[in-house]
């Protein structure tokens, strides 16, 4: 699958969808709850996972794995977790601003 | 990435929350998304290969930004104040854009494809149009076209990307960190980047944006209060004249938790009579570009605080514009292109993933990614970026490079002064000498020889001005920035 900045993603078996922030550097298997994720056009059987272990996916969290490089916006939230070539994929922090507009 | 995206997850995940509201009306983030669906539609449905907005601040605003975002066509504001000589060659610079506005006669459209502003909320817009949206909007894909302001000669089309504008939303915003009931007024034009990066910022957040149309000192108080405002953005003149109206008196504005300022320099002694009149109201100054998809520096609540307590050091950094937002680099450079030390003044550079530096004619980043804002300023020790102005607008007498702004903030806080403008006048032996022009505060009176004293007893007197002049008003853009070309021009002929 072709990963590049701005595609869409989604987990074929619960409600996370993505958004690529930065494509990935090397190849990557970008997995929710264990079942790699697939292009958000394409088919999605759902039915939730069979491991839901893990804290799930949070809308408007933005995660990222150091080794690959990928980065991603969760753009709708689901009980699955993240996981690049088998590592858990952390929350990118980000320090909330004074408002500033 | 691209700016769809944005409404689109505020709408599936705050759906009833109110959004915006213009006048009477309000539309929840679900109504804002389907709007802005429909106008998409009929964008395509016409044809359309860009969307032009020559229209004022409302409800319509938004649905036209994310409409044109979800048609994947560039957003184009322009604006609806310009003159027919300057509005058309803009209008036609466009042709094929639809053009939304707010008479269906714009000068040099193609009456086809205009589109009043008034029927985008219309809830029967567009229905008829059985048109397909695209289900990828490329990030590298141009998003807005912004003609900047132009203080020193013909606008220029800055070109920011859909992934300039989503790294500055994604990187400063919480994505539905506000709370229910928080509110944004806003007064910005729709044509300035304040105005499109406050409308990301505030929808990305979940927080309602409350739009007047033009700005009155006395109405945005009174819609503060009634409308119970959390959060609002003023440019300089705009704070100035609510500064003005209130007369020494408190503001009355408990609910207002923040108010930023930013779009030109502000002036000290406005500030400080703000930040005594606004009790409890955190202020934050923010700096940006066009160029630079809007604010890559803030100073904060706490260093406003910190300076109106009496702090030295705070005092000093409320001349500046705070420290750089993360993912955001800076340096300062002197004419030859070598980074200067902390504290020597010279060119700010920018890099970062929402610094675009592109243009319609080109891109004017190097190599390195590196933006020339064309501003001077200088860094402290602990990183306060201070700005002194346009780099084009620096006095250079006898060889000394001197900043306007630091001899306009001395005669502002004249008391008999409400404004001032310092540019530089040719001179056979000095190259440049300091000429100033000022108006007087109604009802004062003031002489030359009194401001040329008081001018000496503050700056050096290689800073005091050679030539001071009086007028009844300076020229400003809207947004508050001085036409410094002008009050030369006018100095000259």
């Amino acid at each position: 699958m072709d990963i590049k900045a701005g595609s869409r993603l989604a987990c074929p078996e619960c409600s996370v969808e993505l958004v690529v922030v930065r494509p990935p550097s090397s190849p990557v298997a970008l997995t929710c709850g264990g079942v790699e994720v697939v292009e958000a056009a394409a088919d999605r059987p759902g039915g939730g996972h069979a491991d839901a272990s893990g804290d799930g996916t949070l809308v408007g969290k933005r995660y990222a794995d150091e080794d690959s490089g990928i980065e991603v916006l969760c753009a709708k939230p689901g009980p699955g977790t993240l996981a690049a070539d088998g590592r858990e994929v952390p929350i990118k922090g980000a320090k909330p601003l004074p408002s500033s507009d | 990435m691209n700016l769809s995206l944005l409404l689109e997850m505020s709408a599936s995940t705050l759906e009833d929350r109110p959004a915006v509201t213009s006048g009477s009306r309000t539309l929840s983030y679900a109504q804002l998304d389907a709007a802005a669906r429909r106008c998409a539609a009929k964008f395509l449905s016409m044809g359309a290969t860009g969307v032009v907005y020559c229209g004022t601040n409302d409800a319509s605003f938004p649905i036209a930004v994310f409409g044109a975002a979800y048609a994947g066509l560039p957003f184009i504001p322009l604006n609806y104040r310009l003159g027919e000589e300057q509005l058309q060659p803009l209008v036609e610079a466009n042709l094929g854009a639809v053009i939304i506005a707010e008479t269906a006669k714009v000068p040099g459209a193609d009456p086809a494809m205009v589109v009043l502003r008034s029927t985008l909320l219309d809830a029967e817009f567009s229905t008829a149009a059985d048109v397909e949206l695209p289900a990828f909007v490329d990030p590298e894909d141009v998003a807005i076209v912004l003609y900047t302001s132009g203080t020193s000669g013909t606008p220029k089309a800055a070109l920011l990307r859909h992934r300039h504008l989503t790294a500055y939303v994604i990187g400063t915003v919480e994505f539905a960190g506000a709370d229910p009931e928080q509110a944004a007024l806003v007064t910005v034009p729709p044509y300035h980047i304040a105005g499109l990066a406050n409308l990301l910022s505030n929808m990305y957040s979940g927080r309602r944006i409350v739009y007047l149309e033009s700005f009155d000192a006395q109405v945005w108080l009174d819609t503060i209060r009634n409308e119970r405002i959390t959060q609002a953005m003023v440019v300089p003149t705009m704070l100035a004249r609510v500064v003005q109206l209130l007369d020494g008196s408190p503001a009355g504005a408990p609910s207002l938790a923040t108010l930023s300022y930013g779009g030109a320099r502000m002036p000290l002694p406005v500030l400080e009579q703000a930040l005594e009149l606004f009790v409890g109201t955190g202020f934050v100054n923010a700096y940006g570009l066009t160029e630079t998809s809007s604010t890559i520096a803030l100073l904060g609540p706490e260093d406003h605080d910190a300076a109106f307590a009496g702090d030295p050091v705070a005092k000093v950094r409320l001349g500046s514009v705070g420290k750089v937002l993360p993912g955001i680099e800076v340096e300062v450079r002197d004419e030859d292109g070598s980074v200067l030390p902390v504290g020597e003044p010279g060119l700010v550079f920018l890099r970062g993933e929402q610094v675009s530096g592109e243009y319609e004619s080109g891109s004017v980043v190097d190599a390195e990614g590196w933006f020339p804002t064309k501003d001077r300023g200088w860094i402290d020790q602990d990183d306060y970026l201070f700005i002194e102005g346009r780099a084009d607008d620096t006095i250079i007498r006898g060889g000394e490079n001197i900043a306007p702004a630091e001899i306009e903030d001395v005669l502002r806080r004249h008391e008999a002064i409400i404004d001032a403008a310092v540019v530089g006048i040719p001179d056979d032996e000095w190259g440049q000498q300091i000429a100033a022009v000022v108006v007087m505060r109604p009802g004062a009176s003031v002489s030359v020889d009194e401001l040329h004293d008081y001018c000496q007893l503050h700056l050096r007197s290689s800073k005091t001005p050679y030539r001071i002049e009086f007028r009844d008003e300076l020229p400003h853009t809207p947004t508050g920035k001085l036409l410094r070309r002008e009050v030369l021009a006018d100095l000259l002929g």
